[in-house]
């Protein structure tokens, strides 16, 4: 297949973003000898340094990419912390942004978005993603479970500022026509039509691809250290495989992002939140739907697991006791799920701000600083490569992200 | 392709195979079973379809995947054939109720 797009040689001679000598515009892979001169401290550079190459850095890479501008993604090696490859893979809307509408119609924009993302990823790199949106079921086993469910849609959807997205309420009758399979302790349910899902490792990989082949530069083995702003603007990156420097920075390294943002005049309080998923051997498909808390890859696989709005005070104080909960909880839903052989069991780590909404901001101290942190990277990932790149390309977070600024953990507590 | 060692005149023990009756020895495993009645191909895998059968034979490879008595995705060669067994090659992926 023939690259829609320009090759990176193509555009070497194109003089993209502000400032910058011809060695800022070098990529990383190049690194060249410039002998004893003062730009010897900086042997590598780039229009844009993304830091961290999980799926929020790598879609935001992407999305930088897509522009045609000079990105590299300065990335930890193998052993990082990486919910990306421990994440439950939802394309994910029903429920979220109680406490922040604003939040809620961003998860809307992408899970709209998505298609559009998911169909020029595969089309770019031949990889096929496995991108759904059927709609997503949040099953109840008992009446108060239900009710707690229903009294969170509900509180959701009155917030000032909300704009409604359909959901509706499915009865246990009703979901037997839809879902033949489900036990006897299933009441009922909550069925939002925007909710989906995407094989979450292939994502990762064609983000990867599809940066690459756009000419970005991927650098794995350069964990940053410390990121030091320059007199005359543009930063200067000091990794475990050497300075990098670039005009502006974007900090997307999950919980990395706390230590890294100080020194860029950001902020990130965000804190590592544990989840837990189990993986069954792969089985003919029975799930046409997703849920929030079991659905089945597109291979077969059945993956039980516990999403981040749903787990109370209760769940976090139990450690190796999740799974047991959550596999009793999957074979109540699906009783067919209790005869499955469970082929792996694994841990990630969220990334968890205070009020578990995502942080977009501009540092106004070095505005060539961005950042991006959330818990929600395949959900937002469409967002993130279609939406707010173009904003960090442009220079300048549009005024609806406002919201999302570490500046709302400003307000004091007692007024 | 496989023949049975000399020494081992056990009795004979009849089973199903995909509906067929089929004849093995007592004290084999379902896998040895399938291997010596000429079926070395006893399941496609889930995602690629191409033909497996039995391997390692010692429980390691998951290879000689089954349906026995209903249920799929058994270890051929960690199941002791019985009189009357109802085994079945499995065509991809295990269906959800068996």
């Amino acid at each position: 297949m023939r690259p829609r797009f320009a090759l990176s040689s193509d555009r070497d001679n194109v003089r993209v973003g502000s400032g910058g000598g011809e060695a800022r515009r070098r990529s990383v892979a190049e690194a060249p000898d410039l002998g004893p001169r003062k730009e010897r401290m900086t042997e590598r550079s780039c229009e844009i340094a993304v830091i961290g190459g999980g799926l929020v850095g790598i879609a935001i890479g992407y999305g930088l990419a897509r522009p045609g501008r000079r990105v590299s993604v300065l990335d930890e090696g193998d052993r990082a912390f990486r919910a990306s490859r421990g994440n439950f893979a939802l394309v994910w809307v029903q429920g979220k942004g109680v406490g922040m509408p604003r939040y809620a119609a961003w998860t809307r924009h992408s899970s709209e978005v998505w298609a559009g993302f998911a169909r020029e990823l595969g089309e770019e790199t031949g990889i096929d993603i496995a991108h759904r949106r059927p709609g997503g079921f949040a099953l109840s086993l008992s009446e108060a479970e239900l009710a707690r469910r229903g009294a969170l849609m509900e509180r959701l959807m009155s917030q000032p500022g909300m704009e409604p997205y359909p959901y509706e309420f499915v009865g246990r009758n009703e979901l037997r026509g839809t879902l033949p399979e489900i036990g006897p302790d299933v009441v009922g349910g909550y069925y939002c039509p925007l909710d989906g899902e995407v094989n979450s490792l292939r994502l990762l990989l064609a983000l990867h691809t599809g940066f690459t082949r756009r000419g970005g530069t991927y650098a794995p083995g350069h964990a940053a250290a410390r990121i030091a702003p320059q007199p005359g603007g543009g930063f200067r990156i000091e990794t475990e495989g050497g300075a990098v420097a670039a005009e502006r920075i974007v900090l997307a390294a999950g919980i990395g992002n706390a230590r890294l943002a100080p020194m860029c005049g950001l902020r990130a309080a965000v804190r590592p939140q544990r989840g837990q998923v189990i993986v069954t051997e792969k089985a003919a498909p029975f799930l046409p739907y997703p849920m929030h808390t079991l659905r089945q890859t597109d291979e077969g696989g059945v993956m039980i697991g516990d999403s981040a709005e749903e787990a109370g005070a209760d769940d976090a104080r139990v450690r190796l006791g999740i799974l047991g909960v959550e596999a009793e909880r999957a074979a109540r839903i699906f009783p067919h799920i209790g005869r499955l052989n469970v082929v792996r069991t694994w841990s990630a780590l969220r990334v968890m701000t205070d009020d578990g909404f995502p942080i977009y901001d501009q540092s106004e101290a070095y505005p060539g600083a961005f950042l991006c942190t959330c818990h929600s990277g395949v959900t937002l990932a469409a967002a993130h490569a279609m939406t707010l790149a173009p904003m960090i390309a442009a220079g300048t977070l549009d005024p609806g992200l406002s919201g999302f600024s570490a500046r709302r953990f400003d307000v004091p507590e007692a007024a | 392709m496989f023949r049975r060692l000399p020494d081992l005149a056990r009795p004979s023990v009849s089973f199903l195979l995909d509906g067929e009756r089929a004849e093995g020895r007592e004290g084999e495993s379902v896998a040895a079973s399938l291997l010596a009645a000429g079926r070395p191909v006893c399941r496609t895998m889930p995602v690629g379809g191409l033909p497996r059968g039995p391997f390692c034979m010692m429980g390691a490879c998951f290879d000689c995947l089954v349906t026995i008595d209903g249920v799929g995705n058994r270890q051929g060669c960690l199941v002791s054939l019985r009189e009357g067994m109802d085994v079945r090659t499995q065509d991809g992926r295990r269906e959800i109720g068996r």
